[in-house]
């Protein structure tokens, strides 16, 4: 592999190492969703590195330009990644809405609560303080 | 200690109903100073309805949010409720509430923050788990030990006893998966003293531990990644009203 695509490759995977690492560190990124990407990121730099490994890999596969079969598994991680998020995104959607739904009926509940409590102030529900800033006369 | 403080023990429960029913008895019988708060997360089961006929108080959560965030659940609960402490029991019947007494005790001899029981600090106490659980265990310590400065013998116990600074503090921000070792490190990061007692422990009374073969490894993963990154953390106080980031949550 030519030296500055060498040097490139494994200039970037370092970084993308580095910036997951210093996410997590942060608190930026939970651990959860980081080790793909540190897994991603090992790899990359590994076959970056060790670049007589991509000539056999990127034999193996039918490439002939071995910085290629980089980008190949790089793409590959990429598309696992996406397909990781979907699923996160997928179980986030599912609990937002059940969210949604306790949150309606508890309100409802506590609507029947307070009308049940003290029927002299009935009007005092959750949903008037939304109002609140608006002018009261 | 004063007899007016205020005791609350937090059971986090999922799927636990051949179990959750006895540890609630258990804990109101042999440990009654101590408020019953169950935190089902997420079951599937009758896990809430067992809890709550054995007469304790149970909060349901609308899904699982894993142990970390339901144990969290209770910090919060014992934090806006003023209650003085707080003690984690595992509701698969691990953890004997007769030794929740050692632990009081434990807090009362030394001023800490945190009394851990440790299943591995005597030789009368055996632990019944697979060797594997515990050499992962054991590496735990070792890092965790290095990392804090004192020796820290059963990372992984979720068997605690917190005084009201800790509850603060992990009511603010308490890890999400397999919280108990990086927990050990926030309370390193921001100066609060932990000791262990050796605590006599029980093979589960039933139901699946949370942690199956399969997800073993990413235990192994996630707590050696959160502790490689913890080392990096300098330690520090959260300034009050700081403004939350991933792993603080604020539910005030």
């Amino acid at each position: 592999m030519q030296a500055r695509i060498q040097l490139v490759a494994i200039l970037s995977a370092a970084a993308l190492l580095v910036t997951v690492l210093e996410m997590v560190r942060r608190r930026r990124l939970m651990e959860r969703y980081a080790l793909l990407w540190l897994l991603s990121a090992i790899v990359l730099l590994a076959l970056g590195i060790w670049s007589s490994g991509l000539a056999k890999i990127s034999h193996a596969i039918g490439v002939i330009y071995p910085p290629n079969a980089l980008f190949f598994i790089g793409i590959g991680f990429i598309l696992l990644l996406l397909l990781h998020f979907s699923s996160a995104v997928s179980r986030l959607t599912d609990q937002s809405e059940m969210l949604a739904q306790r949150q309606a009926l508890l309100e409802e509940r506590l609507k029947r609560q307070e009308e049940l409590a003290g029927d002299s102030e009935p009007e005092i529900a959750s949903e008037s303080r939304d109002m609140a800033d608006l002018p009261l006369d | 200690m004063s007899e007016s403080a205020s005791y609350l023990a937090v059971v986090p429960a999922y799927n636990e109903s051949a179990t959750i029913g006895g540890v609630v008895e258990a804990l109101r019988k042999q440990a009654p100073r101590f408020d019953a708060l169950v935190i089902d997360d997420g079951s599937g089961d009758d896990t809430s309805i067992l809890a709550s006929r054995a007469g304790a108080t149970v909060l349901r959560l609308p899904f699982n949010v894993g142990i970390g965030g339901a144990v969290q659940t209770g910090f919060v609960y014992a934090r806006d409720h003023g209650y003085d402490f707080l003690a984690q029991v595992d509701g698969d019947g691990q953890h004997d509430s007769l030794e929740l007494e050692r632990l009081i005790d434990a807090m009362d001899e030394e001023a800490v923050d945190v009394v851990c029981g440790s299943r591995f600090l005597t030789d009368d106490y055996r632990y019944p788990a697979p060797i594997s659980r515990r050499t992962g265990i054991h590496i735990f310590a070792f890092l965790l030990s290095r990392i804090v400065g004192t020796r820290v013998s059963d990372p992984t116990s979720g068997f605690r006893l917190y005084n009201r600074r800790a509850i603060e503090l992990f009511a603010r921000d308490y890890p999400h998966d397999y919280p108990e070792v990086e927990a050990v490190l926030i309370l390193h990061h921001h100066r609060l003293r932990m000791r262990e007692v050796p605590v006599r422990m029980y093979a589960r009374g039933g139901g699946r531990s949370s942690i199956s073969t399969g997800k073993s490894a990413y235990y192994m993963v996630k707590v050696l990644l959160a502790l490689f990154v913890g080392m990096g953390r300098r330690p520090r106080l959260l300034a009050t009203g700081e403004p939350p980031v991933v792993g603080t949550q604020n539910v005030a």
